[in-house]
């Protein structure tokens, strides 16, 4: 349950049998029920043959049909295990916050770093500032190659304002929007040199989708910067995961 | 509780706004601490005292101002207390842990300073503490930039008097403190009236260390399994300890722990046996901040110690009690301030001595590094105290934050993810 999205994973040993995803809204709890539903759908199987549920994300408080409730951290680490069991770093930028967490073999958290208080440096500082440029996210790797220009501020509330001085000294608007991504991979990356350098990371989160990010965090990090399929499930997938461990 | 208004009147408070502030503490506390499970019943004493926050023992003290006896309050465990009671008088700890006077402080001060220098301006400012209005003066020290030119705004509305704290511990510092000492001697003798003498500075010693003392006693309970007393109720009676009269403060505390002992020989614990136990080191947390006590213990864990000035530094250094004279005694008692291990020292390796000292002796599973927003001493000293226990193979995660609860969801899911870290 993000602050932005929710998602479900269905899992049978290792194999992904279904997945959904859809707004989280205004009700965690309704959300909840209604995204597990449909990745019961898309499984093809029905909510019977469900096991066990863990719950993560901010909402997980809110769902009251789980069987244990984990943080997105743990789950994160596990579900990034999934796919590259060897990398010792996730990076997972979501709705409202961003963390860096080292793991081990196993999809164990060893250490985590979170942002404090403030929205910056996460989903949601990029969507409020895109949307300042009449831009979606999903258009932002469609842009034309651009220079970055200096944003200097990661408050979302000044960045915007900061963003609006540099459209009206005419400055194109893709090279503001490499100029605000390089700020999120520079602030992202400052977290992550603060617990352990060169190590390769395991990016997940909806922004994760994104390739320019991408580049700029391998370029600001130094290694490799490994995407899973879908970036947006891996915290639901590591639930899944964790449900599948307590049997 | 009795009603105290005209006495808040009188002493020229902001009834409307004071009104709104204590409004909200009963539902707070009740929430907080009286709906613990398996609390001592010794924890009634001390819930009768914060019912009467602000009434009952502001009374006494006024008492104490009718019979010619002087208050005087401070904000740091550095300030020689000893003097003021060898004086007859009472030594108190303001409160500073309050989200409600931050605003009222940044009128004057800026936004980007310490929570805990916000708010105590605010409760001045606003006329919203008792305590500062029955206080002669007030103590500030020179423990960090902020609080140093937040006494120059503070002398504008209240007698401040400012002692000034060495930065390192050589012996230039010790002779510099010593001096610092016999000036606030001179000061209280000059305030009071009264000529302190050895007699009368040895039980103002010997009073002051058996508070610190039942304080250590306290605490001693807290490194058994099961803990026989949840971290928000034992860190509530260090705050109170700063507030209390001391005779009585003893009498009860030293109750509660023949209560805590015996709990403890039944093996009886008011968190389960096994339950994640937790050190939290770093700023203090003056009353009323409980948020990251309350944070920790709803997550199933159980804080044993607080390596702060709201805990172990307030009460594990004492002052030598064997020495006769006057100038040995003033001497002992400006040892004791050098002996204390705060981030305002440098260096400060101390510090990473009693931490991992401590987590051997309250059998810590976990460290939680508090530190109040825009506290340069305690945050940069995190580096070093990291790499001391991470060298030690103890779990450690810091947490910044302020007195208000917005961060509380994001700061619930990173203490649960560092219990489930360290499971």
């Amino acid at each position: 349950m993000g602050s932005t999205a929710a998602k479900a994973v269905l899992l049978k040993d290792k194999k992904i049998l279904g997945w959904a995803m859809i707004p989280t809204g205004w009700s965690p709890q309704k959300a909840g029920e209604e995204v597990l539903q449909r990745a019961v759908d898309a499984a093809g199987i029905t909510a019977a043959d469900i096991h066990r549920v863990v719950g993560t994300g901010y909402g997980r408080v809110a769902l009251d049909f789980l069987d244990k409730a984990v943080t997105e951290i743990s789950c994160h680490a596990m579900g990034a295990n999934y796919y590259f069991p060897e990398n010792k770093m996730v990076i997972d930028i979501g709705g409202q916050d961003s963390k860096v967490i080292l793991v081990n073999k196993q999809g164990k958290v060893i250490n985590f770093l979170m942002n404090d208080k403030c929205a910056a440096g996460t989903g949601r500082f990029l969507q409020v500032t895109v949307n300042g440029l009449g831009l979606e996210l999903d258009q932002l790797d469609r842009l034309p190659p651009a220079e970055p220009v200096n944003i200097n501020s990661m408050c979302t509330v000044f960045a915007e304002s900061e963003v609006i001085s540099l459209l009206a000294a005419g400055t194109a608007k893709e090279s503001i929007v490499a100029g605000l991504l390089k700020s999120i991979a520079k602030r992202v990356s400052t977290m992550a040199g603060s617990i352990q350098e060169n190590v390769n990371v395991t990016f997940t989160g909806g922004v994760a989708q994104n390739r320019l990010l991408r580049e700029m965090l391998a370029r600001e990090l130094g290694v490799e910067v490994m995407v899973p399929p879908v970036p947006q499930i891996i915290g639901a997938l590591g639930a899944a995961i964790i449900a599948r461990n307590i049997g | 509780m009795a009603d105290y208004r005209k006495m808040w009147q009188d002493l020229g408070m902001d009834l409307e706004k004071h009104d709104e502030f204590l409004a909200a503490v009963p539902d707070i506390y009740g929430e907080l601490f009286v709906s613990q499970q398996k609390r001592p019943a010794g924890m009634e004493y001390f819930d009768f005292v914060m019912s009467e926050v602000h009434g009952l023992r502001v009374k006494e003290l006024l008492d104490k101002k009718a019979e010619g006896k002087k208050v005087v309050s401070s904000f740091c465990v550095f300030v020689p207390e000893e003097f003021v009671l060898a004086a007859g008088g009472a030594c108190i700890g303001l409160c500073a842990g309050a989200q409600y006077s931050v605003p009222i402080g940044e009128k004057v001060l800026p936004r980007s300073l310490c929570p805990l220098i916000k708010s105590s301006l605010g409760f001045k400012l606003g006329g919203l503490c008792p305590y500062f209005e029955v206080s002669d003066f007030v103590v500030g020290e020179t423990t960090c930039d902020g609080k140093k030119k937040a006494w120059e705004i503070l002398a504008q509305y209240h007698p401040t008097y400012v002692m000034e704290l060495p930065q390192k511990k050589g012996e230039a510092d010790k002779e510099l403190w010593l001096k610092e000492v016999y000036k606030f001697k001179e000061k209280v003798e000059a305030e009071t009236g009264v000529t302190i003498t050895p007699e009368s500075l040895s039980e103002a010693i010997k009073l002051a260390n058996r508070r610190r003392k039942v304080l250590q006693r306290l605490y001693d309970t807290r490194k058994h399994d099961p803990v026989p007393i949840s971290g928000k109720d034992a860190m509530l009676i260090t705050q109170l300890s700063f507030f209390d009269d001391p005779e009585r403060f003893i009498e009860k505390t030293s109750a509660l722990c023949d209560e805590l002992e015996d709990r403890v020989a039944k093996g009886e614990g008011a968190a389960p046996k096994g339950a994640p136990r937790i050190l939290i080191t770093g700023t203090p947390m003056p009353l009323p901040s409980w948020k990251m006590h309350h944070i920790i213990e709803s997550s199933g864990a159980v804080v044993v110690c607080e390596e702060s000035c709201t805990g172990t530094r307030s009460f594990e250094t004492l002052v030598d009690e064997t020495k006769t004279g006057l100038n040995e005694q003033v001497e002992a008692i400006s040892r004791r301030a050098l002996n204390i291990n705060c981030a305002c020292y440098t260096p400060n390796t101390g510090r990473i001595d009693d931490i991992l000292r401590q987590v051997k002796e309250y059998k810590a599973d976990g460290v939680v590094y508090y530190s109040l927003q825009f506290c340069q001493s305690y945050s940069v000293e995190y580096h070093l105290v990291e790499k001391a226990l991470q060298e030690a193979g103890i779990p450690v995660m810091r947490i910044e934050s302020d007195y208000s609860d917005e961060d509380a969801g994001q700061l619930q899911t990173r203490i649960e993810a560092f219990l489930e870290m360290i499971k």
